[in-house]
């Protein structure tokens, strides 16, 4: 049942009114998360009153300011530690964080680790450029190997960071990976990870010409575009050819980036977990003293 | 569930009305008092003992508990949860305080209600750990960036703790400013008899929340309900005002508004009066023997404890010694300290390390008297005798 047609009118249903334009280049990929976000809590039907957004700093993090929503838009690294807090005020909430690769898998690699080793019950959606864009281009964690920088000029010599995979090894209940060029998995797998309780990452591989593409040789904003299209590859794809391909048909796969979800489980969620211990304690005081189980 | 305070849920939890407590767990007493629901700690000595304290008995009234991973993401999720609608705080010490200081700008400059806790220990750097200090006393003022007022208090015994703990909420609620328990390791660590307030004697203070029409609604502007208010209704996430919080400098919408000085003078200047237009009437402090005092101690904290020692001793001895203790250390009692520079001959300012609060005190005498600072460092109390050879002069 969705009533939202066409980009026109899910951007009057979900846009905050009085802050357009946005602060975003042209050709970066940061509104198309944006959309695609706006599709998925479409579908989803949620009391927008009851979605809560929380961003740390960065280009990324600028996203939560342009939807009409409560909007929590914080400090460098720590959105995911101030959504635990707002999680934990009121358990009705859905908690969504858009946070940066140097937000998120840099300054706030620790608040991230912990976020999602506790499973706590939040979205968080990283938008990877590559790069710190907001900053004009500096290093970022997960730049890929030679990549140029404004803090690496003579090519990034540091082994990028594969944040699903951490995700994974965490034991989130939700990690996927995708691009911005093809709405329809996108869409459904933020889907999947707004309405998983406990905690679910979508990170987003997305361009950002001015900062990444222009320094990196990328071409013009769709060829920049298209890169992405190039070297990445469905996981699902991958696997095949890793075990059934030739040794040529391997060696073409084998430096792309893998799409798709990487875990899908159903541990309980913190706050799950966290009322159960509530309701023990209640339990356990309303016998009266010494009475046996 | 949503916590909703149930006073006599507290009351079983805290247990008999006298006791025999820490000066630390006199503050989680305070807190769930002041009905706290929600605490983001990190173990520190000599702090640990109040997320200790909250962890066995804030799940036995519903409120939640986590030890989160660093005092930045402690204080991170104080203040998400206290814009989820909780009223929140945390507990930490000198090198957690440290980490704290972007965040406690942000809660600032975000106009967000909240309680710290800091049990002081010696510093730079890790000091002595176990030991007590009152080195955190700018900090608290200065430490972050940018221009502010600070809520401080200073308790010198255990009921301090408790009580100051409740008043810093019922402070931060009003004024929508974060507020701080300077505590140290003297008083954290002591222990001492309270006794806790009856439900009729607590004066609780709550944030004013938005309730006028949505679309009539302005975040970050003079209270829409309350006149001639510089304090802004609170409009709880979740409860459809739709607000977008930043600590970027913003207009009263709160949109980002980063490249004008109109607006950035406005929001400061605002965040600012709201508490120093009420300063007079934030004045909290204890006065002794003033009235005919040529000497004065102004203190604050554990230090006020040997100070009136040897105000007593020196009384003994036909000297005419006052003390002024300060419960409330910022905003400064300013126009209190001139008076009282006027009053006397001599200030003596005794603290627990190089020369803090001294330097308002210095600022506020105008001259009028002399003051001296009486600093002692390493984690020992002064002495009586030491505070009273100040007093001869010696
Ligand atoms: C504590 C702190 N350190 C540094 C900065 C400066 N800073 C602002 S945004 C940013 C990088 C953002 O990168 P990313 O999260 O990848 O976002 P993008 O702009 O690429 O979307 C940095 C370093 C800051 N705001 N705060
Ligand atoms: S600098 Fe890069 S990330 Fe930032 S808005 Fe421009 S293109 Fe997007
Ligand atoms: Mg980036």
């Amino acid at each position: 049942m969705v009533g939202i047609k066409t980009a026109d009118e899910l951007n009057k249903k979900f846009l905050r009114e009085g802050m357009w334009p946005t602060i975003f280049c042209n050709g970066c990929g940061h509104g198309v998360v944006l959309e695609y976000t706006f599709w998925a809590l479409e579908e989803l039907g949620l009391d927008m009153d009851k979605v809560i957004f929380s961003s740390g700093i960065g280009c990324s993090s600028r996203l939560p300011g342009y939807i009409n929503a409560d909007g929590l838009h914080t400090t460098h690294g720590r959105a995911i530690a101030f959504a635990t807090g707002i999680k934990a005020a009121d358990p009705d909430f859905h908690v969504i964080v858009f946070t940066g690769d140097g937000d998120c898998a840099g300054i706030g690699g620790n608040h991230f680790i912990h976020a999602a080793r506790r499973n706590i019950d939040m979205t968080v959606i990283m938008i990877n450029n590559f790069i710190y864009g907001m900053t004009g281009g500096q290093l970022a964690p997960t730049a890929p190997l030679g990549s140029i920088a404004t803090t690496a000029p003579y090519g990034n010599i540091e082994h990028p960071f594969d944040i699903c995979n951490l995700a994974c090894a965490l034991g989130a209940n939700y990690v996927a990976r995708w691009g911005v060029s093809h709405p329809y998995q996108p869409i459904k797998s933020i889907k999947e990870g707004i309405q998983k309780k406990g905690f679910s990452l979508l990170e987003f591989l997305a361009p950002c010409p001015t900062a990444y593409g222009r320094r990196n040789k990328l071409g013009d904003i769709k060829k920049h575009w298209a890169w992405y299209d190039n070297n990445t590859i469905l996981k699902e794809d991958l696997e095949k050819i890793m075990k059934y391909g030739t040794e040529q048909e391997k060696e073409q796969v084998k430096e792309k980036i893998p799409l798709g979800v990487f875990q899908d489980i159903q541990k309980p969620g913190f706050f799950e977990a966290y009322e159960k211990l509530v309701d023990r304690l209640k339990e356990k005081e309303s016998k009266p003293k010494g009475a046996k189980k | 569930m949503k916590y909703k305070r149930d006073p006599k849920r507290i009351r079983e939890v805290l247990g008999k009305k006298v006791q025999f407590i820490l000066g630390d767990i006199a503050c989680v007493y305070g807190g769930l008092l002041a009905g706290v629901s929600f605490f983001g700690g990190y173990p520190i000595t000599p702090a640990s003992e109040v997320a200790e304290g909250m962890a066995r008995r804030l799940p036995r009234v519903g409120g939640v508990y986590i030890q989160m991973e660093d005092e930045i993401g402690s204080i991170a999720a104080v203040i998400g949860a206290a814009w989820g609608g909780s009223k929140s705080m945390t507990a930490t010490s000198g090198p957690g305080f440290s980490l704290m200081m972007e965040n406690y700008g942000f809660a600032v400059m975000t106009e967000t209600p909240c309680v710290i806790v800091n049990v002081q220990r010696t510093g730079p750097s890790t000091g002595q750990p176990t030991l007590g200090a009152q080195g955190d006393m700018m900090q608290v003022r200065w430490g972050t960036h940018g221009d502010l007022e600070a809520l401080a208090f200073a308790p010198s015994t255990v009921q301090e703790c408790m009580d100051f703990t409740i008043e810093a909420f019922n402070l931060s609620e009003k004024y929508r400013n974060p507020a701080c328990v300077m505590t140290d390791g003297e008083v954290g660590h002591l222990r001492e008899r309270i006794v806790i307030p009856d439900e009729k004697d607590l004066k609780l203070i709550d944030r004013t929340p938005a309730t006028i029409d949505k679309k009539d609604f302005i975040p970050f502007t003079n209270s829409q309900t309350i006149k001639n208010c510089k304090v802004p209704d609170f409009p709880t996430f979740g409860t459809g005002y739709r607000t977008y919080v930043t600590g970027l400098t913003h207009n009263e919408k709160g949109f980002p508004a980063t490249d004008k000085q109109p607006d950035h003078e406005r929001l400061v200047k605002r965040i600012t009066e709201k508490i120093m237009d009420d300063a007079d009437k934030l004045v909290m402090v204890e006065e002794m023997n003033l009235d005919d005092a040529d000497i004065a101690f102004v203190t604050y904290g554990a230090t006020a404890r040997p100070a009136e020692s040897a105000m007593e001793m020196a009384r003994k001895n036909g000297m005419k010694v006052g003390l002024l203790r300060l419960k409330l250390v910022w905003p400064f009692p300013d126009k209190l300290i001139t008076k009282l520079a006027k009053d006397v001959d001599k200030i003596i300012v005794p603290e627990m390390n190089l020369g803090q609060i001294v330097h308002p005190v210095n600022e506020y005498a105008c001259k009028h008297c002399e003051v001296v600072s009486a600093p002692k460092i390493g984690g020992e109390m002064h002495l009586p005798m030491e505070l009273y050879k100040y007093l001869e002069g010696k």
